[in-house]
């Protein structure tokens, strides 16, 4: 099923949450809400799910206008922050509940019901604790105790706030995975909240880039990556080293550089942002062809894959960060109080909007 | 699991060492302070509570019993039960309402409804049964209009109800507003999205998650509505058999100089106390026991 937002605004009191907020969800997408705290994406969560009513706005499932339809006939499956799972009943009545409430005309017998819990608790992998409670879970187990229960109605869209927000790293690693696994298998649309760009990054389709109750970009992991639309996603979405500089006629500055850039071809002489990603800093140890400046390394860090320097430019004193490959650091075979010329790759500009 | 269980007794150890040594007053100050607590109350629970059973029983058990079944005992029994029949289910449905609409819903005025639900805590009892006196009695607002229908509250069973479901009606409430706030709602919304109705969110949700602190705020409110004395003698009048609750008849038997009766009526009351403390130190230990339960599953 297809998800449409059209123009949603939503206030409370003088606190604007969202603000003319616009997003399609193609039916069988896994999208992402990314964004820090604050910026709506739990707000617009709980408004396709029915939990909250948008002041103006539209909301529609497979182009039909559900805004005003109860929250238990929109069929989705929504699973909490916290889990929210029925503390005082036993995993497999959690899971059963959805079945159970129903009006005695649609409900299935009780050997169904049994049925289809343990399908759903073996497909969480977790039908050997069908007669616990929930506080003698643990963080990873109940997420999936609260999927299954989402998954017990059959719902056509599933939504999901921050689902690994409350879990620590291996487990948070593993259930990305398991969860991309299961949206296929499933053919559901899934649209998940998250403050984690790398969790967004790995797990989505399709990436909302979120802030100030506001869309900033939507699109592929890659596209958002690449070519982020605004500072702020360029900023979200990873290590960034910022740069003040001028730019004119595609031409931008950096430190005492110039550098070619792809965009910006008719700007005449104005200030700008520059901003390159830690990864996109080669460093070189004699100045070669191509334009570079010159830094004194401050800090190695060597754990892990990535070797992770600190350096300090030479005209003035604000630091950029770099990382290499190991192999590449090997090479340079550089320490602490190097000296060394760097060269930028990939440099994105914005216009600086205040000084324009 | 092994290691966790070493460890947290290993820290265990450690704290008895610790609280021996560093952190710990010496023996002299700390038996002082358990003598003082102990001397307080022996003095104003212990000896009060023997002296009310052993007076109850001086004239011994066939007076005492006697004393309880004699008419006017008896209904001044039957009246306590009457007015805690009829304030019992009536806050029930009062506390449990205000305690939903505050914990899980935002409205205009909740603080003022908060204060509100405070106030028999902070009238006098006395001035709680004056109010009804004000409002319903011969002199009062309504009083010719209820007198020309023989219609009365004021020295009858309808104001000493009145006066009981005041002056208890902030326990259910009190207890169950920081319990509900602490679950929060999203309990209650997952149902709502999984497809219940207000009715079963109620029923399968909500009231199975406070059922230890309802039957806690119950017991209290019970324990105060067969106790209160204040704001019942206030809107009864005394009249034998007829207007006298239990602390009122307690109250009349010791005027008239007949201590083992007066006594054998209280020691009921006493007994009631015993009950309800007995009560709630189990719905303690039944909490505690699931919690630590819960604990040691999860752990595994």
């Amino acid at each position: 099923m297809s998800i449409a937002i059209k123009n949603v605004v939503k206030n409370f009191g003088s606190f604007s949450a969202l603000n003319d907020v616009s997003v399609d969800v193609p039916s069988g997408e896994l999208v992402a809400l990314l964004g820090p705290s604050g910026c709506g994406k739990t707000t617009l969560l709980r408004i396709i799910a029915g939990l909250e009513t948008p002041d103006t706005g539209n909301i529609l499932f497979n182009g039909t206008d559900t805004t005003d339809r109860d929250v238990r006939e929109r069929q989705v499956g929504f699973v909490f922050q916290h889990y929210a799972l029925f503390r005082h009943m036993t995993v497999f009545e959690n899971v059963a509940f959805g079945l159970r409430v129903r009006p005695r005309s649609t409900r299935p017998t009780d050997a169904e019901i049994h049925r289809r819990v343990h399908e759903l608790l073996e497909l969480v992998q977790l039908d050997w604790l069908a007669d616990r409670y929930p506080p003698q879970l643990s963080g990873g187990q109940r997420q999936r105790i609260a999927l299954a229960r989402a998954l017990a109605v059959e719902p056509k869209v599933l939504l999901l706030d921050e689902p690994f927000g409350a879990l620590d790293a291996k487990v948070r690693k593993d259930l990305r995975r398991w969860l991309r696994r299961l949206h296929d298998e499933l053919h559901i649309t899934s649209v998940f909240v998250t403050h984690d760009q790398e969790e967004a990054l790995e797990v989505a389709d399709r990436i909302v880039v979120m802030n100030h109750g506001k869309v900033e970009q939507i699109g592929t992991p890659q596209e958002v990556y690449d070519k982020p639309a605004s500072p702020f996603v360029y900023q979200f979405l990873g290590n960034v080293n910022l740069f003040h500089s001028r730019v004119n006629a595609g031409r931008a500055s950096i430190a005492d550089i110039e550098l070619q850039i792809d965009s910006h071809h008719d700007t005449q002489d104005s200030a700008a942002f520059a901003y390159v990603r830690p990864h996109d800093i080669d460093i070189q140890k004699e100045r070669g062809s191509q334009p570079a400046f010159e830094a004194t390394v401050t800090y190695v860090h060597a754990i892990g894959p990535l070797v992770r320097l600190e350096l300090q430019r030479a005209d003035n004193t604000e630091l950029i960060e770099a990382e290499l490959t190991r192999e590449r650091f090997r090479e340079l075979d550089i320490t602490e109080g190097a000296r060394v010329f760097i060269q930028p790759r990939n440099v994105r500009v914005f216009l600086d909007q205040k000084s324009a | 699991m092994s290691g966790v269980t070493n460890i947290s007794q290993y820290s265990r150890y450690n704290a008895r060492v610790a609280r021996s040594r560093a952190t710990s007053e010496p023996a002299w100050i700390r038996w002082a302070l358990i003598a003082v607590s102990l001397a307080f109350l022996t003095l104003f629970l212990f000896v009060p509570l023997a002296a009310v059973f052993t007076e109850a029983f001086r004239k011994g058990y066939e007076v005492y019993l006697n004393a309880l079944i004699e008419p006017d005992a008896l209904s001044a029994i039957k009246l306590t039960l009457i007015a805690a029949g009829i304030a019992l289910p009536l806050n029930l449905v009062f506390g449990v309402s205000a305690a939903w609409a505050i914990a899980k819903f935002e409205f205009r005025g909740k603080s003022v409804l908060i204060t509100l639900i405070d106030l028999p805590f902070a009238v006098s009892p006395v001035i709680a049964g004056l109010i009804y006196v004000l409002i319903f009695g011969l002199q009062g607002w309504f009083g010719e209009w209820m007198s020309a229908h023989d219609f009365k509250v004021i020295f009858a069973i309808p104001g000493i109800v009145l006066a009981t479901i005041f002056v208890t009606f902030p326990f259910i409430a009190r207890e169950l507003i920081p319990l509900m706030q602490a679950q929060g709602k999203d309990e209650e919304e997952a149902g709502l999205v999984l497809g219940a109705s207000g009715w079963q969110v109620f029923w399968k949700v909500t009231l199975p998650n406070i059922k230890w602190g309802l039957l806690y705020g119950i017991i209290l409110t019970n324990a105060r509505a067969m106790g209160e004395f204040g704001a019942v003698s206030v809107v009864s009048g005394h009249i034998r058999g007829l207007t006298n609750t239990m602390p009122l008849h307690v109250e009349i038997l010791y005027n008239e100089y007949n201590y083992a009766a007066a006594f054998a009526v209280a020691s009921l009351l006493a007994l009631l106390a015993l009950v309800t403390l007995a009560l709630k130190s189990f719905i303690e230990w039944q909490t505690a026991r699931q919690a630590s339960d819960n604990e040691k599953l999860a752990e595994e």
